[in-house]
């Protein structure tokens, strides 16, 4: 394992033209594949959803970026995996700078061996038409110069390494709980033997108990195969237990980064702070925030 | 206790059997006879369309005809046998161009969005002004009278009906994200509007497609009632309902009456049918 990040970014910002004065009310005019609102106003007319935002994400490493709502936590994901345009800043991935200009569908193709992501919500982020193998087929026949059998088989590898059925190959996403959609999603992102995986809030619309079982195949995953983690979420418990390292943001801006251990036990920023301090535990209730 | 009968383990219920949609069996069996009549109608139809016979016009049902015969003295079982055929076809055709146009523009505008999208729009919005029958009389004057006219004519104008309701569907799924994924996986943008977006419209084209062909058979009925489309004496059935308009007079009802009878038989077959399907993809989750 060599020591190259396989993922850096640098300076990376994200502007919205906005059409209205009212910067709040309105998420990215003209983005048709923006999913999230964005409550920040810098200057008139122009929304700043991400604002200098640096990291760098090690081979086999998990780095959690944390922030509430807004911060522009998943702004910063879409623009890695190309589904946004940055308006500033560079995106290497395995020391090759990712261009905006002019993607070709072969660039694209490649693109995809190297970053892959895995949506929050495992009721839309699968074609409700294709069964799973379908899915999982489609994606292997696009990266690899397989045969049918050596495809088929993997489809089966696949399914075994994220804990589905073999018999559950042939069903619709319909047939399938929220938790194995997930698992799906997450084998139809690996297809493609990824560098890096992002899990954008991958966790958060599934109940705790599968949560937790989803962050161990997650683990599980990472010690088999050595994929990098980009964790987006807002629930500091799970990024506990999945991640080397955090980045905190908040409207944008990245307020405090390090390691996950000393972040979450000396937590520098008064943000974060408040963010621990919504962690339920044993005995805590809930109370105004900014206190 | 009685009431721990129930296992507590969640077994998977078993699939409820599907019942039988009485209203999809019933107008898709008279759809399916009415192709059937318009694929075999030589072997169906009892005596020549086209042969006239002076000495037996107006005639009531009997042994040798039927429904009687024609002011011509035309078979008109066989009339109306042979008449399925063209009216059948004009429509057919319309709902197939629009569809196929439509569904491209539809799709395309879902997926690039900005200018396109904007220009399609607006193109549609103006068709949208026009009415089909205005537009087909306009293209029959201008071309003549015949199907190909009014057919091209009426194509144009069904085509921005059924890309709205596609590019509005087109647009909610592409903005899914199982759509995204399959973009960061690098499928292709042909392979993502086809397989998946294209996939996930179908059942909405379908539902669309029946509908309108209610009223492409009707609007195309009109056209060649007032003598713009098909010409006499080809049989087709609002050529059938014209000609045999002289003839209520003289208290012949039966050509017009049957041929109008067939319009409706038919559009309410396909309307039935697509209204069903519609409510039935409604009742389905859509995720």
């Amino acid at each position: 394992m060599t020591d190259e990040p396989v993922l850096e970014v640098r300076e990376l910002r994200k502007e919205y033209r906005v059409r209205t004065s009212r910067a709040e009310a309105v998420p990215a005019a003209g983005s048709a594949l923006l999913g999230h609102a964005v409550t920040r106003r810098e200057r008139a007319g122009v929304l700043v959803a991400v604002d200098d935002v640096s990291f760098s994400v090690s081979p086999g490493q998990s780095l959690a970026v944390v922030g509430e709502s807004g911060s522009g936590k998943t702004t910063v994901a879409r623009m890695v995996v190309g589904l946004e345009r940055p308006t500033s800043g560079t995106i290497m991935v395995s020391g090759r700078e990712r261009s905006w200009r002019h993607v070709s569908s072969r660039e694209r193709r490649r693109r995809a061996r190297e970053v892959q992501i895995v949506f929050q919500d495992p009721y839309s982020s699968l074609d409700p038409r294709m069964s799973v193998r379908a899915s999982l087929d489609e994606s292997l026949r696009l990266h690899f110069d397989w045969t049918r059998e050596r495809r088929d088989e993997r489809v089966a590898e696949l399914l075994d390494q994220v804990g589905l059925d073999r018999r559950q190959a042939n069903s619709l996403p319909k047939a399938l709980s929220g938790g194995q959609r997930q698992r799906v999603a997450i084998a139809r992102a690996l297809a493609s033997e990824p560098r890096v995986l992002i899990c954008d809030e991958a966790v958060a619309s599934l109940d705790v108990s599968i949560q937790a079982q989803i962050l161990n195949l997650l683990s599980d995953i990472r010690d088999a195969t050595g994929v990098s983690y980009l964790f987006i979420s807002h629930d500091l418990a799970v990024v506990r237990q999945v991640s080397d390292a955090v980045l905190v943001m908040r409207r944008g801006r990245v307020i405090e980064a390090g390691p996950t251990a000393s972040v979450l036990s000396e937590p520098s920023d008064a943000y974060t702070k408040q963010l621990l301090a919504a962690i339920p535990r044993p005995g805590w209730k809930p109370t105004l925030s900014g206190s | 206790m009685a009431t721990l009968e129930a296992p507590l383990v969640a077994t998977p219920a078993p699939r409820p059997r599907r019942r039988p949609d009485w209203v999809v069996l019933s107008t898709g069996t008279v759809i399916a006879l009415l192709v059937l009549m318009a694929v075999f109608a030589p072997l169906l139809a009892p005596d020549n369309p086209d042969y006239a016979n002076i000495l037996a016009t107006n005639q009531g049902p009997s042994a040798a005809h039927l429904l009687g015969t024609d002011s011509f003295g035309r078979d008109l079982l066989s009339r109306l046998i042979y008449g399925v055929r063209l009216s059948l076809l004009g429509p057919a055709l319309i709902i197939l161009i629009a569809t196929l146009v439509g569904t491209v523009l539809a799709i395309l505008s879902a997926w690039y969005g900005g200018w396109f999208d904007r220009v399609v729009s607006r193109v549609a919005d103006i068709l949208f002004a026009f009415p089909g029958l205005i537009f087909a009389m306009l293209a029959v004057a201008m071309f003549g009278p015949g199907l190909v006219a009014p057919v091209v004519a009426l194509s144009i104008s069904y085509t921005p009906y059924l890309m709205r309701v596609i590019r509005a569907e087109a647009l909610r799924q592409r903005n899914l994200p199982y759509v995204a994924a399959c973009y960061v996986g690098g499928l292709s943008v042909r392979t993502i509007c086809t397989r998946h977006i294209l996939r996930n419209v179908m059942p909405l084209l379908v539902v669309q497609a029946a509908l309108s062909f209610g009223y492409a058979l009707v609007d195309l009925a009109a056209v060649s009632y007032l003598g713009l489309g098909v010409q006499p004496p080809t049989p087709e059935w609002g050529v059938m309902v014209s000609t045999g308009q002289s003839a209520i007079l003289a208290g012949h009802p039966q050509e017009s009456l049957l041929a109008g009878l067939m319009i409706v038989i038919t559009v309410v077959a396909f309307n039935l049918l697509g209204d069903r399907l519609a409510s039935r993809q409604k009742g389905t989750v859509r995720a």
